[in-house]
């Protein structure tokens, strides 16, 4: 068997626990990403991630570095916790969009404000997976979900949120990307932003934070492959890829 | 009426309709998560507010404000967002403030689970947030009284200007049983809401939501003038059910669903021969102590059987005049305790099968 | 006097619920106590789903069933789970189309129906739950299958009304298969 060659296997940042995803959720590759990230980075026993409230909860289980769990909203405040006392660990947390952009707002902005060295991987699928469905401040106009019935009104439910949009105003913020995952060239892509986000975090020149664009098949009611276009097609053109701040721009290589 | 077959949450939600519920915020959670569901469909149609919030912290927050703009004013949610809410429900008490909070409970500590618990119950019926305060807080063990104690306890909240916590577990949040919705319940003899601040002075003096009182004395007066309200309520407001009391000589001491699994328990338990009672509480602030006193005097032994390690368990403690010997059988982390680990229990306790 | 205490468990979108309810919705049509209570949470995300249903003259005490006196059996995960609690010489329905070659218990009566090759065969895999249910009925007679039509009749309105001839034919079926 010697010229069987390993051209691909999974990321020995992951372990070999059954990743509780729905089939098709994109969730899998944002992990796959990040733990390929650390791994490549050699951070991966140098790090903690942080756990938030949301389908991703159990992802303690999934990745190989250390992890903490954090109460719904706060990871933030825990990663803060954690990069201040030892400043020299790798940080993230990994937070979906009712943790990080609802109840959890005021912990992402001032962390982002206090200029904290830590990462923040935040997956935006326009909904509440977990709890079965319910509005989200991403979730876009006219989109139902069980709590927006008659589909998302403007009038008294709001505009969706542009968390990069947003974080970028925040003068502490270093770096902020947003980037999807709906095919491999955007998969590249979304890798380099990782890298790229870890590597300031290394070089400690502090906050950054990755929007994904994600998918929930299971409550957008779609099959895995609608709700990847429909993303494509609706959750792009409102939530536009691309560097919305990088305070490193224009320094030496 | 004829009744209706409805999930719990969605059953609860409608009696608030029904009792006149002006606005409702809230913030997702398993296991009530049907509830501001059903609310944000049917508010609407009715005119009504219905407002997914930011976080438990800010519902609460703002539910604080629309009582005290004079609405009939809704909240619900689970152990941990519960947990969040007590800031609010602290300013509420405060400033004396009627509202309606609905915790369907689950496990916990910290994060927990999402099956049934009745881990909450010291933090309810402690009053949970900061100072000296308590909430009226009533534990229906069936749908129906879920609806009839909810639609009533809009009344009760004006009554005390204070906050009512229904207090169920996510089997009664989740569970499906034919209710009635229009059934008649109490109502209370209400005060207009003079004191409301809702920017309306034309007619009336201005009027101040507070809980602040930086004079020690001020502070101590207003304390004094809560605790009259709760001294009121343990008085006057205890609500218990005694069933299959007559001659019994053990008392199993539960609420909420547990209570119903003891109803199950004891039917096989007198077949064995064994008169077991039920002291069913339905207020667990004010606890119903008053129903120890009442007790007949065959009781010789009595079993707290709770969905926590032994919370009520310390009510019991101190509501036992009698002395009596007290055993305890809870179950947590989401199990929920099954008839024939109770009947055991009360087997062991009692010395086994009784046949003449 | 009417006293039926029935667990249904499957896989999640096999129809579990909808069984379940069903039944408690008829219960309640006829004015008889009824208690439903599922499975719920992420247990439930695309991995198996459970109800519980107590039907009963009298009130309806625990909410939870620890000795069914039958269940109804969707897939080969939830006979591992909920066989070993039933009743001696209670009912056990069995969708024998996926849950094949296994050990079953001595004391119970089993009713093997191959509802998804039936369901297939009247031209929709979804019934597959009805034609159990119809077996299920005909067996304990806790209900005619008319009630429960008539319950369906009145929850399947505008676009779902042209189902309601295919579930009938399912009961039916399902009827015919434990006769
Ligand atoms: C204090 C508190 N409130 C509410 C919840 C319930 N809850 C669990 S996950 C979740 C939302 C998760 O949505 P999101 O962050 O978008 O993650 P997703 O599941 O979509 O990946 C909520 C509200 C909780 N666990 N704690
Ligand atoms: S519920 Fe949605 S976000 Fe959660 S795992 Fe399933 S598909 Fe993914
Ligand atoms: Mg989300």
């Amino acid at each position: 068997m010697n010229n069987v060659e390993i051209v691909y296997k999974k990321s020995e940042g992951l372990t070999d626990k059954y990743l509780s995803y729905c089939p098709g959720c994109t969730h899998g590759i944002i992990h796959k990403l990040v733990a390929e990230t650390l791994v490549e980075l050699d951070l991966i026993d140098r790090t903690v991630g942080i756990s938030s409230v949301g389908c991703s909860v159990l992802n303690y289980d999934f990745f190989t570095c250390d992890m903490q769990q954090a109460a719904h909203g706060r990871a933030p405040a825990v990663a803060t916790g954690i990069k201040r006392v030892r400043p020299n660990s790798i940080v993230f947390t990994y937070q979906g969009d009712g943790d990080l952009a609802s109840i959890g707002i005021a912990e992402a902005i001032h962390a982002a404000h206090r200029g904290e060295n830590i990462t923040i991987v935040f997956v935006n699928n326009a909904i509440y997976g977990m709890t079965g469905g319910q509005m989200a401040p991403t979730t876009l106009i006219g989109q139902k979900t069980t709590t927006s019935p008659n589909g998302r009104d403007a009038k008294t439910q709001g505009l969706p949120l542009k968390i990069a949009e947003m974080m970028a105003t925040i003068p502490g913020a270093t770096y902020i990307e947003r980037v999807s995952v709906h095919n491999p060239s955007h998969v590249r892509k979304a890798k380099k932003a990782l890298i790229k986000a870890f590597s300031i975090q290394m070089e400690n020149k502090g906050f950054t934070l990755i929007e994904f664009i994600s998918t929930c098949p299971v409550n957008w009611g779609m099959t895995p492959k609608d709700a990847v276009d429909w993303a494509v097609d609706n959750m792009i053109p409102y939530y536009p890829l691309g560097v919305y701040k990088d305070k490193t721009a224009g320094e030496e290589k | 009426m004829s009744k209706v077959l409805m999930k719990g949450n969605e059953a609860m939600a409608l009696a608030a309709i029904k009792a006149g519920c002006e606005a409702f915020y809230g913030y997702p959670i398993t296991p009530q998560n049907e509830l501001p569901e059903y609310l944000s469909k049917h508010m609407p149609l009715y005119n009504r507010v219905f407002v997914q919030a930011e976080s438990e912290i800010a519902a609460i927050n703002m539910v604080y404000g629309a009582a005290g703009a004079g609405a009939r004013v809704l909240t619900s949610s689970s152990s941990p967002g519960i947990a969040l809410k007590q800031e609010g429900i602290s300013y509420m008490a405060g400033s004396e403030l009627p509202g309606v909070i609905i915790n369907v409970m689950r496990g916990g500590p910290g994060l927990g689970g999402i099956q049934p618990s009745q881990a909450d119950y010291k933090q309810i019926t402690r009053g949970g947030g900061n100072g000296d305060y308590y909430l009226y807080s009533l534990a229906p063990e069936t749908l129906q009284e879920a609806v009839d104690l909810i639609k009533e306890s809009f009344d009760i909240a004006d009554y005390f200007r204070n906050p009512v916590m229904i207090a169920v577990d996510g089997l009664i949040g989740q569970m499906m049983e034919p209710v009635d919705l229009d059934r008649e319940v109490p109502k209370w003899d209400l005060k207009p809401k003079t004191w409301i601040a809702d920017g309306n002075t034309k007619n009336r003096k201005k009027n101040v939501i507070n809980s602040l009182y930086l004079d020690p004395q001020d502070l101590e007066d207003h304390n004094m003038k809560l605790k009259e309200k709760y001294d009121e309520m343990r008085a006057n407001h205890q609500r218990y059910e005694f069933i299959n009391m007559e001659n019994a000589e053990i008392v199993i001491i539960a609420y909420g669903s547990v209570s119903r699994i003891a109803r199950s328990a004891i039917e096989i338990l007198s077949e064995k021969g064994i008169k077991c009672g039920i002291l069913r509480p339905i207020t667990i602030f004010p606890y119903p102590k008053k129903a120890f006193s009442k007790l007949p005097l065959t009781v010789k032994n009595l079993l707290v059987v709770e969905m926590s390690t032994g919370q009520m368990l310390d009510d019991v403690i101190i509501s036992n005049e009698r002395g009596l010997p007290i055993s305890f059988f809870g179950r947590v982390g989401g199990i929920v305790p099954e008839v024939e680990e109770i009947v055991e229990k009360v087997l062991e306790i009692v010395g086994g099968e009784k046949h003449e | 006097m009417i006293s039926e205490k029935v667990i249904i468990a499957g896989f999640g979108g096999q129809g579990v619920m909808l069984m379940g309810q069903l039944l408690s919705y008829t219960a309640t049509a006829k004015d008889l106590n009824t208690l439903w209570f599922p499975s719920y949470g992420p247990e439930t995300r695309g991995g198996t789903a459970n109800c519980s249903i107590t039907i009963s003259e009298s009130n309806v005490n625990s909410p939870v069933i620890s000795t069914p006196d039958s269940i109804i059996i969707m897939n080969k995960p939830s006979l591992d789970k909920f066989q070993p609690k039933l009743k001696s010489g209670g009912h056990l329905f069995l969708n024998t189309s996926l849950v094949k070659d296994v050990v079953l218990r001595e004391d119970v009566n089993v009713h093997n129906v191959d509802a998804n090759d039936i369901a297939i065969e009247l031209g929709n895999l979804k019934v597959a739950n009805m034609v159990m249910l119809g077996a299920y009925l005909e067996v304990t007679k806790v209900f005619d299958a008319e009630s429960v039509l008539k319950v369906l009749k009145k929850k399947f309105t505008g676009s779902k009304a042209s189902l309601i001839e295919i579930n009938k034919e399912a009961l039916e079926a399902g009827k015919k298969a434990v006769l």
